[in-house]
């Protein structure tokens, strides 16, 4: 009778059990990732997130090259804030390994600068928008200043939803936990720095 | 033996429920959840059938009913568009069979994130409930079509372009959330909660159907959240994504420069996914269906699922064709003609599965059988008129005509509300413990089945003849013949009868819950662990012993030299039990 084998993460379609007795069987392994369940969730959530402002980039290539498309200024204060959420996602980062290695205080100052300094750029994209407004850019000015404040607003609410996982994971920090918000904080950086460049571009 | 879930499943269990309040309303018990998405699913549902029952009482009748002006029909046209794909099919087939469903077929305790679950409901609800208040403020809900095509949604004029519209997309946008809350439960939970021995290849076809759809929603609802905010921005803000430069009634509109076509792909590539992120689920549920009552292993299980990945990667590259009359390029209409009808291809596959499960098997007439049969008619009936739509050439005259409106309501519409009916009807048993009445439930599939044809088979030839749809009145168009005028009569009766047929059934659902007849655990003798679980299923699902062990595929019905005509996926086979592994349980 033939061997089932174990395969790893897909079971083949041999394996799906008897057709009745001397059938082809076998108790294999379910088959999960080896990897924690919460991990896998937050996987997912980053690649719905991803859909969203792939949708919205799209969105944005497509207005561009439309030929009435008029730029708008872009306040310089958002280098700052760029900077800013890059250093906010490295405290992230060396919480996580101090995490790793058990080290509390790295752990409390880690997280603790890194949400701080997240809601620091959030506070700087709110000063950008009044730059932006005092010179007469509000939302309803062109299509191109639309777009600045949707794409700036909501990767503006995605953080704030991850500041609500910071106040969890400040208030009862586990290792996991520490790991996916570095991990939620680096995705938002890599989004920003993608969106940010292409608001450059125009 | 290595498998890495992590500690196996006990631990993904919500608290157990201690008060009323906990166990019937913020309950994170997946089985709760699910049938508190029946519920308002169901209701909505009704709240969508008596708006069609308004529309079709103008266009029967136009006129002779003066509650129905030109405002209202055309809100209960979009609310009844709207309600019925997103609030029903949706909601129904991926929140109730999904919560239901996914951790029970999969030997789970509970979803993979219980809470997260639960303010999936909520959220839901939250979201029902704002598009219902639409209908109270000034204005009404927005009536600008259920697909809500800039500019003409937020132009005066437009029925609810005040607050109609604002209530709709923001009730859409809490719909997506919602939705994305319990995606990642269904999708984590069929990844990584799946009992022992349960292989991805071992999975009923259900879970496979909602999974695979889940999927889909997924990376398709962003697409319309985007196109919501951003049209709730133009809305609210002033801003101009979608509204192009406009003078109406004399008058410049404040916008300038916005691309209404840009909603429409927006739209489209979240609504062509979205008729399959209702129909794989309608297919999974008929494919158990089928094979339990035919007491026959389901026909080509591995093509089975292969044509669900197949159709769900394909519906990604299909969206314009619900675009062909805006302009578009042909050569591009061309290549998306050629994947739409490549669609047909793996659709096919598993209506041949289906009839080749049917073939000479023991088939018991039940009421879910008839409405699984139900479903391979309309879907099948509805499918072969696609295949004239999809075509470039014939889609110019048809489109936004009556055979369009004929051809969704058959394959997607009727389809996927048959297969609601059919999982009802044979889950009820699991949910409640008690069956539902079988004479009942079969007026109610007759009427439901026959009067789908009466209604639908007219329509398309209404269609054939050019009556546009979305019209409020055709009294004096020169190229409507009189027999469209009687035919549109007799599609108002009809639908008035299958609406009251939809009454006993609500009748028979209430009925059944407190004085139907006992089922025992097993009533259909079904070879899934559903049926393994207590009936009904304690908070848990699997009380105190370890959840079950899975050493089969779900199909082994009618095995030759079997005493019983199913084996449970429970039981070892002969060699698990000579490797002395058997006894999971």
């Amino acid at each position: 009778m033939p061997q089932v084998e174990e395969r790893g993460g897909l079971g083949g379609t041999r394996d799906r059990g008897g057709r009745g007795p001397g059938g082809e069987g076998g108790d294999s392994g379910a088959g999960a990732f080896p990897l924690p369940t919460a991990k896998l969730g937050v996987w997912i959530l980053l690649g719905v997130v991803t859909v969203i402002f792939s949708a919205l980039v799209s969105a944005y290539v497509v207005r561009m090259g439309l030929p009435d498309w008029k730029s708008s200024p872009k306040p310089g204060l958002l280098w700052l804030n760029t900077a800013v959420l890059a250093f906010s996602s490295l405290f992230f980062q060396r919480a996580a390994w101090a995490a790793r290695k058990g080290e509390a205080w790295g752990v409390r100052t880690g997280v603790r600068l890194g949400g701080v300094l997240g809601m620091l750029f959030i506070l700087g994209q709110l000063l950008a928008w009044g730059q932006l407004q005092s010179l007469g850019f509000g939302v309803s000015r062109n299509p191109s200043s639309s777009f600045f404040y949707l794409i700036t607003a909501l990767h503006g609410l995605h953080l704030l939803g991850g500041l609500v996982a910071w106040a969890v994971v400040s208030l009862r920090p586990t290792p996991l936990r520490i790991e996916l918000c570095t991990l939620y904080w680096h995705f938002l950086l890599a989004v920003w720095v993608v969106l940010y460049g292409l608001l450059l571009l125009t | 033996m290595a498998h890495h879930s992590p500690g196996y499943h006990d631990h993904y269990v919500g608290p157990e429920p201690r008060s009323w309040w906990t166990r019937y309303v913020f309950c994170q018990d997946h089985k709760v959840i699910g049938i508190q998405y029946a519920l308002t699913a169901l209701f909505v549902g009704a709240v969508g059938m008596v708006l069609s029952w308004g529309m079709r009482l103008q266009l029967g009748f136009p006129g002779e009913f003066s509650f129905i002006d030109p405002s209202r029909y055309y809100q209960a046209v979009t609310q009844h568009g709207m309600i019925m794909v997103i609030y029903l099919l949706t909601a129904f087939l991926l929140g109730t069979f999904g919560n239901l469903l996914i951790p029970l077929m999969l030997g789970a305790r509970d979803m993979a994130f219980p809470f997260v679950n639960m303010l999936s409901y909520w959220v839901y609800l939250l979201s029902v409930l704002v598009l219902l208040a639409s209908f109270f403020v000034p204005g009404g809900p927005t009536g600008g079509g259920w697909t809500l095509y800039p500019p003409q949604t937020m132009l005066k004029g437009t029925p609810g372009s005040d607050l109609g519209i604002v209530l709709m997309l923001v009730s859409l946008i809490l719909f997506i959330i919602g939705f994305t809350m319990g995606g990642l439960n269904y999708v984590t939970t069929v990844l990584q909660l799946r009992t022992k021995g349960m292989t991805l290849m071992r999975m009923p076809l259900a879970v496979w159907g909602i999974f695979v759809a889940t999927i889909l929603a997924l990376l398709a609802f962003p697409a319309l959240f985007v196109g919501c905010v951003m049209m709730l921005l133009d809305r609210l803000a002033g801003s101009s994504f979608f509204i192009p430069t406009i003078v109406q009634f004399g008058q410049l509109q404040p916008h300038e420069g916005g691309s209404p076509l840009l909603f429409q792909h927006l739209f489209w590539y979240f609504g062509h996914p979205e008729v399959y992120i209702v129909i794989l689920p309608a297919m999974g549920v008929i494919s158990e269906i089928i094979a339990v009552h035919a007491r026959k292993p389901i026909f080509g299980y591995p093509m089975m699922v292969l044509s669900i990945l197949v159709i769900g990667a394909l519906s990604f590259v299909v969206w314009a064709h619900h675009m062909y009359t805006s302009g578009m390029n042909p050569y591009f209409g061309f290549l998306f003609a050629v994947t739409t009808l490549i669609v047909a291809i793996p659709s096919a596959v598993k209506v041949f599965n289906w009839v080749l499960t049917l073939w000479r098997g023991n088939i018991h007439l039940t009421t879910p059988m008839l409405f699984a049969i139900g479903f391979l008619n309309t879907f099948l009936i509805g499918g072969l008129t696609g295949l004239f739509l999809g075509n470039v050439v014939l889609d110019f005259p048809l489109q936004d005509t009556y055979f369009v409106v004929a051809h969704f309501h058959m394959v997607m519409g009727v389809a996927a509300i048959v297969a609601i009916f059919a999982g009802i009807y044979h889950w009820f048993p699991k949910v409640t413990g008690r069956m539902m009445n079988e004479t009942q439930g079969k007026i109610h599939f007759w009427v439901t089945f026959v009067g789908t044809y009466a209604i639908f088979l007219p329509m398309h030839y209404i269609g054939l003849t050019g009556v546009p749809r979305r019209y409020y009145d055709f009294n004096n168009l020169q190229f409507v013949p009189e027999s469209v005028h009687s035919l549109e009569r007799f599609v108002t009766v009809v639908a008035l009868i299958v609406g009251a047929a939809q009454l006993l059934f609500a009748y028979n659902l209430v009925h059944s819950i407190f004085w139907g007849k006992r089922s025992g655990q097993n009533p259909w003798q079904a070879a899934t662990l559903e049926w393994v679980a207590p009936t009904p299923a304690p908070h848990g699902n699997w009380g105190a012993v370890p959840p079950p062990v899975v050493y089969r595929w779900p199909y082994d019905y009618s095995v030759p030299g079997e005493a019983e005509d199913f084996i449970p996926q429970t039981r070892p086979t002969l060699q698990t039990q000579a490797a002395g592994g058997g006894g999971g349980e």
